[in-house]
């Protein structure tokens, strides 16, 4: 692989900045909080907003028509200045594609610097379909006729785990014991309080057999990135930049067997043979294929933990190990700092809840300070490589691979 | 005045006791099955497209998985808040013939403890809710006593 990017499979793109707002439930509009990501993220650039090309935002369903037109609803705040504008959305996975886009421009050569901002402002209590009688919406129909909430889901896939793999719910608390110890050190992060595993098993049940604290909760945040091409870096005096080398935003291959969120039903194998490997799995592998690169090349990996289970799952989905073995690699303390392969240095949802448009970002923005040294006390030594993963309902994969 | 009896979504099931069934459709070109059913295409994009059937789902299979609602859902779930909540056990069941995983609420009474990945289910009708004017049925799943 071309480490310059210049002449690879796909190009790279620097990141020159990133900037977060600190995650929590702070009752504010979704725009100040992806303001001061963007800002942070400019500064830690070293840039002006007028110096910014292209701005993609990454849409939030729950700011109305502001959050539809984010990009252009960040761009507006920050003072109009003519830059070219996107605004994308795809559930958990908006960030990716905010990234996607982003990267795309600037390869093709449409822009040199391009802004990426997502934030959002999440109720209280479960998530909420858009309001109105629609029967053809299965986010509506799911909670209409079964009352299924996202955590069934992940109990779903939790129980599912227990069946077939043996796991524990000790083994889930044992996630959030790991993730709160790194967000303790996150200064971004919503819950910055050690759990101990009897805390968690304390916990009121959600949906069996996960409890609360095996589960993401719902956040206000933003995060921000500044992308370039490697050539403006390179002007700018940045010698080594962190640098993206894949976007993986695939979408299943039909059949899907996996039952997945918002759906009733999975798809019928009957008469199509299903791919050898799952939609989660075919999110990373393109990202690899992407990269030149495998899980054997990783220092560290940021994974979407809506639930403690599910960070196991990813585990496994990643090729960090083989199937079935996501709790061993666990127990063996490979994911912890200091293991072969730290998952969820920055305290993952399990200390930030969830942003939905911002999270994916977020995960960049921690790749970020890990390869660059500047994660502090969370610090992986000799970060070299990192990935992150994530899957945003109806359909959307969402990976990135980052190096230095 | 009797209430009347309405699917809580037109189409998805028909029948009574012992003849109830999950309505889904299936493609006369490539018999891919659908539920919730596809009337409009099929979308296997290997299939040239058929037309789409109704079809009655195997009323009998697996649990996939299990588990329950412990806090009372958000609209457009219909509760009485009035009443204190009620958790309901949600079973995901894996249907051999069609190859495909269905989820659904238990049958009244069917907790997490009474149930096992792998055991025997069956599709049964059941109320989702009722008020003045009607009583919202709906499908629910209910172990069969053979387990896996």
């Amino acid at each position: 692989m071309a480490a310059d990017g210049g002449d690879g499979m796909t190009g790279e793109v620097a990141v020159l900045g990133a900037g977060m707002h600190p995650w929590g439930k702070w009752g504010r509009n979704f725009v100040d909080y992806g303001v001061a990501a963007a800002r942070a993220a400019l500064g830690d650039a070293g840039l002006e907003w007028r110096d910014v090309a292209s701005i993609v935002g990454a849409d939030t369903v729950r700011g109305g028509y502001p959050g539809y037109v984010a990009g252009a609803t960040f761009a507006r705040a920050l003072g109009w200045q003519g830059a070219r504008v996107a605004s994308v959305y795809a559930a958990c996975a908006s960030g990716a594609q905010a990234v996607a886009a982003a990267r795309a421009q600037i390869l093709a050569g449409l822009a040199d610097v391009v802004l990426v901002v997502g934030a959002d402002a999440a109720p209280k209590g479960f998530f909420r379909p858009a309001g109105g009688d629609r029967p053809d919406d299965p986010d509506w129909l799911r909670f209409r006729v079964l009352g299924a909430t996202n955590p069934t889901y992940f109990g779903l896939y939790a129980r599912r785990r227990m069946a077939v793999h043996g796991d524990t719910v000790e083994d889930f608390a044992q996630v959030k014991v790991k993730n709160s110890a790194l967000g303790a050190l996150n200064p971004y992060a919503r819950y910055r309080k050690r759990v101990s595993a009897d805390e968690v098993a304390a916990s009121a049940v959600v949906a069996d057999p996960l409890r609360l604290l095996d589960i993401c909760a719902t956040s206000d945040g933003g995060a921000a990135l500044v992308l370039s091409s490697l050539e403006f870096a390179r002007r700018r005096g940045v010698a080594e930049p962190v640098r993206i080398r894949a976007v993986s935003t695939v979408t299943p291959r039909y059949p899907n067997t996996v039952l997945d969120l918002p759906d009733i039903a999975t798809d019928s194998a009957a008469a199509a043979e299903p791919a050898a490997e799952t939609f989660r799995a075919s999110i990373a592998r393109a990202a690899y294929e992407e990269a030149g690169l495998g899980p054997e090349d990783l220092s560290l990996a940021e994974v979407y933990d809506l639930s403690t289970a599910l960070e196991l799952q990813w585990y496994e989905d990643l090729g960090l190990c083989g199937e079935g073995e996501g709790a061993k690699l666990l127990r063996e303390g490979a994911t912890a700092p200091g293991g072969r392969i730290p998952v969820n240095t920055s305290g993952g949802l399990a200390s930030f809840g969830e942003a939905v448009p911002a999270q994916a970002i977020a995960q960049v923005c921690e790749l970020t300070w890990q390869l660059r040294g500047d994660a502090g006390d969370r610090q992986v030594e000799h970060a070299r490589v990192g990935i992150t993963a994530n899957q945003g309902l109806f359909g959307h994969g969402s990976a990135v691979i980052a190096v230095r | 005045m009797p209430r009347t009896h309405t699917p809580v979504v037109a189409g998805w099931f028909t029948g009574d006791g012992d003849d109830f069934t999950l309505l889904g459709t299936r493609c006369s070109a490539c018999t891919s099955v659908f539920f919730p059913r596809e009337d409009g295409w099929c979308r296997n994009p290997g299939c040239a497209g058929g037309d789409l059937a109704e079809i009655p789902l195997s009323r009998r299979g697996r649990v996939w998985s299990y588990t329950d609602s412990r806090y009372r859902p958000p609209s457009p779930y219909v509760t009485d808040p009035e009443l204190p909540w009620e958790p309901h056990t949600l079973i995901a069941v894996e249907l051999a013939a069609e190859r495909m995983v269905v989820l659904g609420q238990a049958a009244p009474g069917v907790t997490a403890a009474d149930l096992t990945v792998g055991a025997e289910v069956e599709v049964v009708p059941g109320v989702l809710h009722e008020d003045g004017e009607t009583v919202w049925t709906t499908w629910q799943w209910r172990p069969t006593g053979v387990t896996a």
